[in-house]
């Protein structure tokens, strides 16, 4: 018996419900939570598509690293509180009706596209394994790859300077 | 798997974080909901790349390692976009004391 | 060089006024009264030499084609920039140029006291009325015709309204440009209609577009009949006939010399060289032709019956040009082409004479007009007296003075065409006789009335001014000579002759010698009788001469003038005063305001949109997505 469809099926279901959690949670921290549970059953999809390195890099470097961020971030400003002013009613609701037109017309314009009949390989391959991406990072991908240090070296010396504190001016609310 | 399903839970999971930027007020939230979708394109990146892979087996080894490339480099993007990211929101909060966007109205002027 | 030969050297007569219009004109606070007369004057003795070199050179035959350069093409339409010398219109060129000449010279005098700027404005004024005029009889098609005609046109309301501080004098510049402007609309659509029909305007294009041998027409009877009755509204319009007459005489509020030139001489012709100029056409539109011929006896007599009882010395000469301008028209209904043009050229010399000759009573009395003040003139002004007497007795029509023979043309063709023309035409000429005399008698006999200071100023004119006086009562003496009847010497018609490229000569004069002589006598008598019956009636002037109803009629002009203000300007005030009050505020600024409100209205709606809030924009952000890609895939199948 394969259990692949199973785990897929429940890998999804655990997405969506994650994701949407996240979004209606009105705790901020709670949301933040939902979200890396979002992003290990994404985790979970990449395993299963044998996709090692990324599955990987994903739960050190989002659920890790960036989601340790936010939630230190929202504790650093105590908004672990149900605090937020909610948005005008009409105003959300026409804010969901536009995210679900948005999907109602993508997936009304993709679900006749030609790759229906497509399937993405799953549990074999070799590709997502670390020494075949490797190869690839450092050999064709070497110099996006050292430009990506440069990315990274100025975003901490940006965060670094906005993070600095203003003695003379601020901001009037 | 059938390359339809990855492509309409990655739909999916774009359209809610689409959602929640639409239907928030705190600014941190809606960075969350663009972290996932950005996610959901990371997502679908992926699943093209299997399918790639399947489709060109017999030829190349390798075919499809660049999807996955991208991710990794997105991911790489991602990183530095939510350091610097927080680090304004954290300056928006000392300025006003608040992460709502509701403030954030000056465009106007 | 080849330039300066014929027959190049036409393109010279009209650019010589339009440099003497552009010199004076823009030159006209630094020029000396001098030398404004000088360039004003100059120009046209250089034009008249040309005109005389043309007139000379003029071939036999087919007209000579000036083109210039192409003024109008557009797909098939071609209409070129080119003058046309030949028979006829090398005669209006001398006519123009000549008397133009000698009235530059005559105005150099006459409006000596006008400082130099306004002096300037004048020759300038004078020198462009020229210029038009010469485009207009040199046009080699109705499109160049039809700019002079708008030209001579604006010079005559800028020269009526040359006093303009004086506002009936503006007004009546306002009269005779509306007037003209109903006549030119006319002509405008017959052009555009000889247009659609032909697709050419050029006037040796005409013998085609009526049919020749082996070609069949291209207008059909109904075309030719509405086109020439269109032209020659738009003659009735400059022309002064019924029912657009009644401009010309208050066109006299501007300068003698003026009303001399364009009122009497030229411009007024205009129409009658347009006729004659189309005579192809008219002559395959015999209905037209009659109605011309009815139009113009009557102009001739209800203008002559007006004349009667004028008072004001311009007055009696303004009516007595339409009048004539009358027996012009019946002319050409009857066909007689030659006869018109004769008379052109006859009544040019005459009538621009005798308003000269008035001008120089009206410099003599002090700007006075009206002849019941004037009276004995004759021993002050002696030369003005001896010419106005050869005018009167040349409009009259006494042999051998020019009018005679021209005059005689006219009555001979009316006769041909019906003998009731003959009849009033020849009534009116008795009538033009009697009131000719009564104001020579009334101007020049008898004692003086006016005031003791006119008496003192009392005074014969200058030689710039006489000396064009002679002139023309030379040319009214002999002008008439080139048209001697056939019945008297043979080939003595030269006139006919000359013109005969232009004017095909009409085979059939089926008419007697002996009644051809008979109604010369029975005219020539007539004329006499009615000159001694004035003379009897006037040598003396009494002051209560009897108001009989009658005669106040004739006084007030028959209330033409007071028909055409109520029947016409009042609603047409009534109307304009409508739409100012109602229309305008309501409709046309109701419709533009609304406009203007809705779109401040819309924007002030779509203003919320720029709410400043990042949220809302993304929210429009992703409309725009949905709505593009909805767009992208569903709509583009």
């Amino acid at each position: 018996m394969n259990v692949t469809p199973y785990i897929f099926w429940f890998l999804s279901v655990l997405a969506l419900f994650s994701a949407l959690m996240m979004v209606t949670s009105r705790n901020p921290v709670y949301s933040v939570l939902w979200l890396i549970g979002t992003f290990f059953a994404i985790s979970g999809h990449y395993i299963l598509l044998n996709a090692q390195f990324l599955a990987v890099v994903n739960i050190i470097v989002y659920a890790g690293a960036i989601m340790v961020l936010f939630l230190f971030v929202i504790m650093l400003m105590n908004l672990n509180r149900e605090t937020e002013p909610q948005k005008n009613r009409w105003l959300k609701f026409i804010g969901a009706l536009a995210g679900g037109c948005l999907l109602l017309v993508l997936v009304a314009a993709l679900k006749d596209a030609e790759l229906k009949s497509q399937q993405a390989m799953v549990g074999g391959g070799s590709i997502g394994l670390i020494k075949v991406l490797g190869k690839e990072l450092f050999t064709r991908y070497v110099v996006p790859f050292e430009i990506s240090s440069l990315l990274f070296l100025s975003a901490m010396i940006g965060a670094a300077v906005i993070g600095k504190k203003e003695t003379s001016q601020t901001l009037n609310s | 798997m059938p390359i339809n399903y990855y492509l309409f839970l990655s739909l999916a999971l774009f359209s809610i974080g689409m959602v929640g930027v639409l239907t928030r007020r705190n600014a941190i939230i809606i960075f969350m909901c663009i972290e996932l979708m950005l996610n959901a394109v990371n997502l679908l990146l992926v699943a093209f790349s299997k399918m790639h892979h399947l489709k060109n087996l017999a030829t190349s080894a390798t075919a499809g390692a660049d999807g996955q490339l991208f991710v990794f480099f997105i991911m790489v993007v991602a990183a530095a976009e939510v350091s610097v990211g927080l680090a304004i929101i954290v300056m928006m909060y000392r300025n006003i004391h608040s992460v709502d966007i509701q403030f954030l109205n000056r465009l106007k002027h | 060089m080849a330039m300066l030969s014929f027959p190049n050297i036409a393109y010279l007569i009209p650019l010589l006024p339009l440099l003497g219009f552009l010199v004076n004109g823009l030159l006209r606070n630094h020029l000396s009264h001098r030398a404004i007369a000088l360039i004003g004057s100059g120009v046209m003795a250089l034009a008249f030499g040309i005109s005389l070199l043309v007139f000379y050179n003029i071939p036999a035959g087919a007209p000579t084609i000036l083109t210039a350069f192409d003024f109008i093409r557009i797909g098939e339409l071609q209409i070129p920039f080119a003058f046309q010398l030949d028979a006829l219109s090398s005669l209006f060129l001398l006519i123009i140029t000549g008397i133009g000449f000698l009235i530059h010279v005559y105005s150099s005098a006459y409006m000596h006291e006008e400082s130099a700027s306004h002096y300037g404005r004048y020759f300038a004024y004078l020198n462009l009325f020229v210029f038009s005029m010469l485009l207009l009889v040199m046009g080699a098609n109705y499109v160049i015709l039809f700019i002079g005609w708008e030209g001579v046109g604006l010079c005559s309301y800028l020269l009526i309204g040359y006093w303009f501080r004086n506002t009936a004098y503006s007004q009546a510049a306002n009269k005779a440009f509306v007037m003209n402007r109903i006549g030119d609309l006319a002509f405008l659509i017959a052009i555009f209609w000889l247009i659609a029909r032909t697709g050419s305007v050029s006037f040796t294009d005409l013998p085609m577009a009526i049919g020749t041998a082996g070609q069949s027409a291209k207008l059909s009877s109904l075309d030719i009949t509405g086109i020439t009755l269109l032209l020659f509204i738009g003659a009735t319009g400059k022309s002064a006939q019924i029912p657009l007459y009644t401009w010309l005489p208050d066109a006299m509020a501007g300068p003698t010399p003026v009303s001399a030139l364009i009122h009497a001489a030229t411009m007024v012709t205009a129409g009658i060289y347009m006729i004659a100029r189309s005579n192809l056409l008219y002559t395959a539109a015999p209905l037209v032709l009659t109605i011309i011929a009815i139009i113009g006896v009557a102009t001739a007599l209800l203008a002559a019956t007006i004349a009667l009882r004028q008072n004001d010395i311009k007055k009696v000469l303004a009516y007595s040009t339409v009048s004539q301008l009358g027996f012009m028209f019946l002319a050409l209904g009857s066909g007689a082409y030659v006869a018109a043009v004769f008379h052109v050229m006859t009544h040019a010399f005459f009538k621009a004479l005798l308003f000269l000759g008035s001008g120089s009573v009206i410099h003599a009395m002090s700007g006075e007009q009206d002849i019941r003040k004037m009276g004995g003139l004759k021993k002050s002004l002696p030369i003005t007296y001896w010419t106005f007497l050869i005018g009167c007795v040349a409009i009259a029509g006494i042999f051998p003075f020019s009018g005679f023979f021209s005059k005689d043309a006219i009555l001979l063709s009316a006769f041909l065409k019906s003998p009731i023309f003959y009849v009033i035409a020849l009534f009116t000429a008795l009538l033009t006789a009697f009131y000719m005399f009564r104001l020579f008698f009334l101007t020049f006999g008898g004692s003086f009335r006016g005031t003791e200071e006119q008496r003192h100023h009392l005074h014969e004119s200058p030689a710039a001014m006489t000396i064009p006086l002679v002139v023309l009562a030379i040319l009214s003496i002999v002008g008439g000579w080139v048209g001697i009847p056939e019945v008297w010497i043979h080939g003595g018609d030269r006139l006919v002759a000359f013109l005969s490229p232009v004017i095909p000569v009409s085979s059939g004069h089926e008419i007697s010698h002996a009644t051809e002589y008979i109604l010369m006598g029975l005219s020539t008598g007539l004329v006499l009788l009615s000159i001694l019956f004035a003379w009897n009636k006037y040598k003396q002037y009494r002051a209560e001469e009897s108001e009989s109803p009658f005669a106040r009629l004739l006084e007030n002009k028959w209330y033409v003038d007071e028909l055409y203000q109520a029947a016409i300007v009042q609603p047409l005030h009534k109307l304009g005063g409508w739409i100012r009050s109602v229309f305008e505020p309501k409709v046309a600024d109701g419709a533009i305001q609304g406009i203007g409100r809705s779109v401040r209205y819309l924007s002030q709606q779509f203003r919320l949109i720029q709410n400043g809030q990042t949220g809302n924009y993304a929210l429009w952000m992703v409309i725009g997505i949905v709505v593009i890609l909805s767009v992208q895939f569903f709509l583009r199948k």
